[in-house]
């Protein structure tokens, strides 16, 4: 699944610009997958999609990799702790890993010496989250019907004493 | 495991960093292209529909106040070219008896070689991947254009595809020209996205809202350009200058639209550039 997603994201969402804002069809199902497989899956995913679409643009390679994998970890701590019976915590997510996303490119660029347009990056913020939330919801629901939730263990706390 | 893995991010990207362009890395990433080439090819065509519809409704709302003006210039060009046209006769003739060496023309001394866009960078680099490679001849530096004027060149290849980095990214810098006045100058990204500007043009020079700028081929033998004279890549659309700038601020609006980019032309020549010695 995630093979098809790096390659409609390089070949076709890539080149779309909204209002300033370029969707993420990658960064949303990686969110997505993470929040029902939890942190360990969504890292592993992130690393292995992050790595093709490296490799798909002659990028850095590691560069998008490094980014998902920490987008990946994050949300599914975050989906296995307070986020796993919120129905918002799809949107929630891919809102704050959307800014953190972009401000994380940003620096890592500019640390590698590349081209880091901040200027443009803030303009086209909001514009992105807002499409990037567009996404989530019928993502998250394809997503979900493909992998079933993690069935989180219930811990039964006995009060002792 | 999470910690193994952004470990070997950062051990990848110091790699890729330091890679030279015919490394181990580089052959990684050849591999990588190959594979996803195909399905990149197939989701193209099966977007293309669809973002024609989108082109062409966004295309809609320029078109009404374009036609007016255009309709102008075609009267201003039709002019020109007709006088353009027996000055390239002269031209040939005065070469002929003179026995003239000349680098390579555009477009005489190139052949095109037509191919698509199969990938896009994300939003940071303005950098494309073409379904070209040097299977077909495509080399480093092969100037990329379209039927409307220059895109960028080739900054990486394998046999299957080509990594070509546009004119609007902040890397690029083209030697360009005012087809009227001679005045020369380097054409860089603009602020905006999609916006160029024309550097390095001195104060004293002649360039005016409306002029044409071309590609100016070799100017200086220490620096000899990438790309051949005369390839079309804007007009200008607004000049200024102040009394502590060095140079004048010349905007230029590009005649390719970069975001509906495809298809595109590499344009391949066999005519040896002479070099200097």
């Amino acid at each position: 699944m995630l093979f098809l997603v790096v390659v409609i994201q390089l070949s076709v969402i890539a080149n779309v610009d909204i209002l300033s804002g370029h969707p993420n069809l990658l960064l949303v199902t990686v969110v997505c997958v993470s929040l029902l497989r939890g942190a360990v899956f969504g890292a592993v995913a992130g690393f292995s999609a992050g790595l093709l679409a490296d490799t798909g643009v002659f990028g850095t390679l590691g560069f998008t990799a490094l980014l998902l994998t920490l987008a990946g970890y994050w949300t599914g701590r975050y989906g296995e702790t307070t986020g796993r019976d919120r129905a918002h915590a799809p949107l929630l997510s891919i809102a704050v890993i959307t800014v953190l996303y972009q401000i994380s490119a940003l620096v890592l660029r500019y640390l590698l010496g590349q081209a880091a347009p901040a200027h443009h990056i803030f303009v086209a913020l909001l514009p992105t989250v807002l499409l990037n939330l567009i996404l989530t919801v019928p993502v998250y629901a394809l997503t979900r019907r493909l992998l079933r939730p993690r069935e989180w263990v219930t811990r039964e706390v006995r009060l002792l004493g | 495991m999470v910690g193994g893995l952004v470990l070997l991010s950062l051990i990848l990207i110091t790699f890729s960093f330091r890679a030279s362009s015919t490394g181990t890395l580089h052959q990684v990433e050849s591999a990588g292209v190959t594979v996803l080439r195909p399905f990149e090819v197939a989701a193209e065509r099966v977007a293309r529909p669809f973002r024609d519809v989108y082109g062409y409704f966004r295309g809609l709302v320029h078109a009404k106040q374009q036609n007016g003006r255009l309709r102008l210039q075609v009267n201003e060009l039709r002019q020109q070219a007709l006088q353009g046209k027996s000055a390239q006769e002269q031209n040939r003739e005065f070469r002929a008896q003179l026995h003239f060496i000349d680098s390579p023309l555009f477009p005489r001394d190139y052949s095109p070689v037509n191919t698509r866009i199969i990938s896009w960078s994300g939003e940071f680099d303005q950098q494309v991947v073409i379904a070209a490679g040097s299977d077909q001849g495509i080399k480093e530096d092969t100037p990329i254009v379209t039927q409307d004027g220059l895109v960028g060149r080739v900054t990486d290849v394998t046999g299957s595809a080509a990594h070509v980095t546009l004119l609007t990214d902040e890397s690029s810098a083209v030697p360009a020209r005012d087809q009227k006045t001679g005045a020369t100058g380097l054409v860089r990204h603009g602020e905006g996205e999609g916006s160029l500007l024309l550097d390095y043009v001195p104060k004293e020079s002649d360039v005016r809202e409306g002029d044409v700028i071309v590609t100016a081929g070799t100017q200086s033998k220490r620096y000899p350009s990438l790309f051949p004279g005369a390839i079309p890549i804007g007009v200008v659309t607004s000049v200024g200058q102040s009394d502590t700038a060095l140079y004048k601020q010349i905007q230029i609006n590009p005649y390719v639209d970069f975001s509906g980019l495809d298809p595109v032309t590499a344009l391949i020549t066999h005519k040896r550039s002479p070099k200097v010695p």
